[in-house]
């Protein structure tokens, strides 16, 4: 079998971000707290390899933490999408067509119709900005992607023989889905957890930009980018670095997703079978 | 055409520009940047800068009027008499004055305006301005008799304000949309979210004012503002939301940076009534905590003067008490200790402005430094307005206080931070009863120290005024004495 350039490419950049936000865990080169106003806006160079902010802050290190702020909010938004998301998915194919199926169904039409950023500045506004609101606001609309995604991909798999032939032997509809039907959807989900993960990542950066993510002193990207837009002609790396830092992680991710679809999918597979 | 024919219309073009050029060249609009559209164009029922920096001097006049840096000039009353005991003010009408409607403005309008804004329902937003008049009476067309139940040193002063222009009966309930004054501009155009524009009264009756028109666009977002005077789509910005790219402006030879001095007091206010910061060391110890310099330098990339009491250092009565608030984090934690305050967690609620979002990450991490945590919260002005100036419901908040001579408010018992201490309020009633120039300097100073050696908020910075215009245009003002942007002397150089 044949991998795909744009997976390798897309797995390089997925991995690079992950360990920008492990390594932020054990060492920054310098406090992203600490600030330093007297050496604000220092082009990139030796000290500081990606320059400082306007406070005087280093640019790397905020880079570093900003991953790991990314990583903990759409990692935990995706989940609380997947947790709640595939489950309703589940039980609505096993009873497809009941009116408990409508109700889960049209229930995440109501959600799915809202703009999903909207629904993120809806709830941050209501319950005030925060990094955990953040969370909740971005895994709600996560909720109705991973539900349609599962029971569309279910319902196809309760026609097929295997499933009849574990019906006949007297298994019930909630062990057929835990035991044959989730783990057929699985690759179609982990795909679907990538792009759903590089838009969670765009999202948090977008409410961050707009004042609604993390807070101070919290780095954040999207915040950075809100703070660095006036200094643009200043000094430019202030804008540059943390937009790029977004741009290839969320491609990066993008690409990844796409070339795990068609690594997964046998519709997909090109060459000899 | 011949070669020769080609040559003399060339020619003739060229002399043709060449005569027109000057006339051609001299511009007689400005359009005017400003960060917030006021709510409405009444200045008389409500507290927003916004609004004076429209109308006030340019729409609206009252019977004196502050000058480009802060002396009270006459404006419709030519002169005045004060009697000696202090308590009767005799003011002479300027003759043949109209209102933008064509009615004549009198002395009834004088009477009609002060007793408008000094009525129990009045909605005025400074009515301590009006507080000791007991009366006001009109001798004939031009005089106006105005008594006071006790001495006011301040009450020329008071008679300048915005909240205090004279309007007219039939016109006051509709200036908020449709403002009618007596000034050198009318009101032309309001487009909502945009601009508004004002034109030339001819029927002035003062000096005519050399601009045609005047168009005032509000524009909030530092970036667009910044794009708005690269683009000359603004002619001058005089209170810039941007300081960081003043000098890329400056540098420009389109352009030249004003900077001036206001009468922003920018604070970092403590709620005085709500524990722990109702201790008076724990209030020290934040304000030793504070490092002034590097706010300016931070936050407002240097424009801004350090102050140590709740006072404009260009002022005369003004006393330097930054020796009392120095920098010195070993001091605030030794405070801490003694007043038994550990792992102390605290609300920051930060307004739009520049000086309040980056000055408070700055005094965040100052804090941080000395044990205190911040828990900064991002308001809108509404928000702000509601929460923290309303209800006092906050711990810490950013503002800056742009009102001229505005340490009254340290007196006022609801007021958001909730000092009045009696202390305070008998150096204010004695203050109040001086008249003497000196002594009433003197009385100033010691309202000032008053509330530095209370630690009743941390005294950041007076706010500077760093505008940025256009290098032909002439005549506005360099410092901000109050919240205006008086247009009555602005023409173009070129």
């Amino acid at each position: 079998m044949r991998v795909a350039p744009s997976l390798i490419i897309g797995a390089v950049l997925s991995l690079a971000f992950v360990v920008m936000a492990l390594v932020s865990l054990v060492w920054t080169p310098f406090d992203v707290t600490a600030l330093a106003v007297g050496n604000r806006l220092v082009p990139p160079g030796d000290a500081h390899w990606l320059g400082t902010d306007h406070f005087g802050r280093d640019i790397f290190s905020m880079i570093l933490v900003g991953a790991r702020t990314s990583i903990a909010v759409a990692l935990v938004a995706v989940g609380v999408g997947m947790v709640i998301g595939v489950p309703l998915g589940l039980t609505a194919a096993s009873r497809a067509g009941s009116w408990f199926d409508d109700l889960i169904m049209r229930g995440n039409d109501l959600v799915f119709a809202f703009p999903a950023l909207i629904i993120a500045i809806l709830i941050t506004a209501i319950f005030g900005p925060g990094a955990i609101n953040a969370i909740i606001a971005i895994g709600i609309f996560n909720i109705p992607v991973f539900a349609r995604l599962t029971r569309g991909a279910a319902l196809s798999l309760w026609t097929r023989d295997f499933i009849l032939a574990a019906r006949l032997a007297g298994k019930g509809r909630a062990r057929i889905s835990l035991e044959h039907i989730l783990p057929n959807v699985s690759n179609t989900l982990l795909v679907q957890a990538t792009i759903q993960f590089s838009l969670a990542i765009l999202a948090e950066a977008g409410l961050a930009y707009v004042g609604l993510g993390a807070q101070p002193p919290v780095p954040s990207w999207g915040r950075m980018l809100a703070e660095a837009q006036t200094m643009i002609a200043l000094a430019p790396h202030v804008a540059l670095v943390p937009g790029l830092a977004i741009v290839s992680t969320v491609l990066g991710l993008n690409l990844f997703g796409d070339g795990l679809r068609d690594l997964f999918d046998p519709r997909l597979q090109r060459g000899p079978a | 055409m011949s070669f020769g024919a080609k040559a003399s219309l060339a020619i003739s073009t060229a002399l043709i520009l060449a005569l027109s050029g000057p006339a051609l060249a001299q511009r007689t609009d400005v359009v005017v940047g400003l960060v917030l559209e006021p709510p409405h164009l009444d200045p008389t029922s409500n507290a927003a800068a916004a609004i004076d920096e429209v109308v006030y001097a340019n729409v609206f006049e009252g019977l004196t009027r502050f000058g480009p840096n802060g002396d009270i000039l006459p404006a419709l009353a030519e002169s005045w008499d004060v009697a000696e005991d202090g308590l009767t003010y005799r003011f002479m009408l300027h003759d043949g004055v109209t209102f933008h409607d064509g009615s004549a403005m009198t002395a009834d309008d004088v009477v009609f305006s002060l007793d408008r804004a000094r009525a129990d329902d009045s909605v005025n937003a400074q009515k301590f301005l009006f507080a000791d008049i007991a009366e006001v009476t009109a001798e004939d067309d031009t005089t106006v008799v105005v008594t006071l139940d006790q001495p006011n040193g301040n009450f020329l002063f008071n008679m300048a304000w915005g909240d205090a222009v004279i309007v007219a009966p039939e016109s006051a309930e509709t200036n908020t949309t449709d403002p009618v004054g007596t000034g050198p501009f009318r009101f032309a155009d309001w487009r909502q979210g945009d601009s508004v524009t004002i034109e030339r009264n001819p029927d002035y009756w003062g000096e005519p004012v050399q601009l045609e028109r005047a168009t005032f666009r509000f524009i909030a977002d530092p970036t667009a503002a910044f794009a708005a005077m690269m683009a000359e789509d603004v002619d001058t910005f005089p209170v810039y939301p941007a300081p960081e790219t003043l000098s890329i402006l400056d540098a420009d030879p389109r352009f030249e940076a004003i900077v001036g001095t206001t009468e922003g007091e920018t604070i970092l206010a403590m709620n005085n009534r709500r524990e722990p910061l109702d201790d008076v060391r724990v209030r020290e110890a934040i304000v030793h905590a504070i490092d002034r310099q590097e706010i300016i330098d931070g936050a407002m990339f240097g424009y801004g003067t350090p102050i140590g009491t709740h006072f404009a250092p260009h002022h005369p009565a003004y006393v330097d008490l930054l020796d009392l608030s120095a920098h010195d984090p070993q001091r605030s934690r030794e405070l801490l200790a003694e007043a038994g305050v550990e792992g102390l967690t605290l609300s920051l609620a930060l307004p739009p402005p520049v000086y309040a979002r980056r000055g408070g990450e700055i005094i965040a991490a100052q804090l941080r430094a000395v044990g205190i945590e911040t828990e900064i919260v991002n308001v809108e002005w509404a928000q702000w307005l509601e929460q923290v100036f309303g209800n006092g419901d906050f711990d810490l908040t950013v503002i800056s206080h742009t009102e001229p001579l505005d340490i009254e408010i340290y007196g006022r018992d609801d007021y958001y931070f909730g000092y009045a201490a009696p202390s305070f309020l008998a150096i204010w009633d004695e203050l109040n009863e001086t008249l003497d120039p000196d002594a009433r300097n003197a009385l100033l100073g010691d309202l000032q120290r008053d509330i530095a050696e209370n630690y009743v908020n941390v005294y950041l910075f007076q706010l500077a005024k760093a505008g940025v215009q256009n290098v032909d245009l002439e005549g506005m003002w360099v410092n901000a004495p109050t919240q205006a942007t008086d247009l009555t002397g602005a023409y173009w150089a070129r």
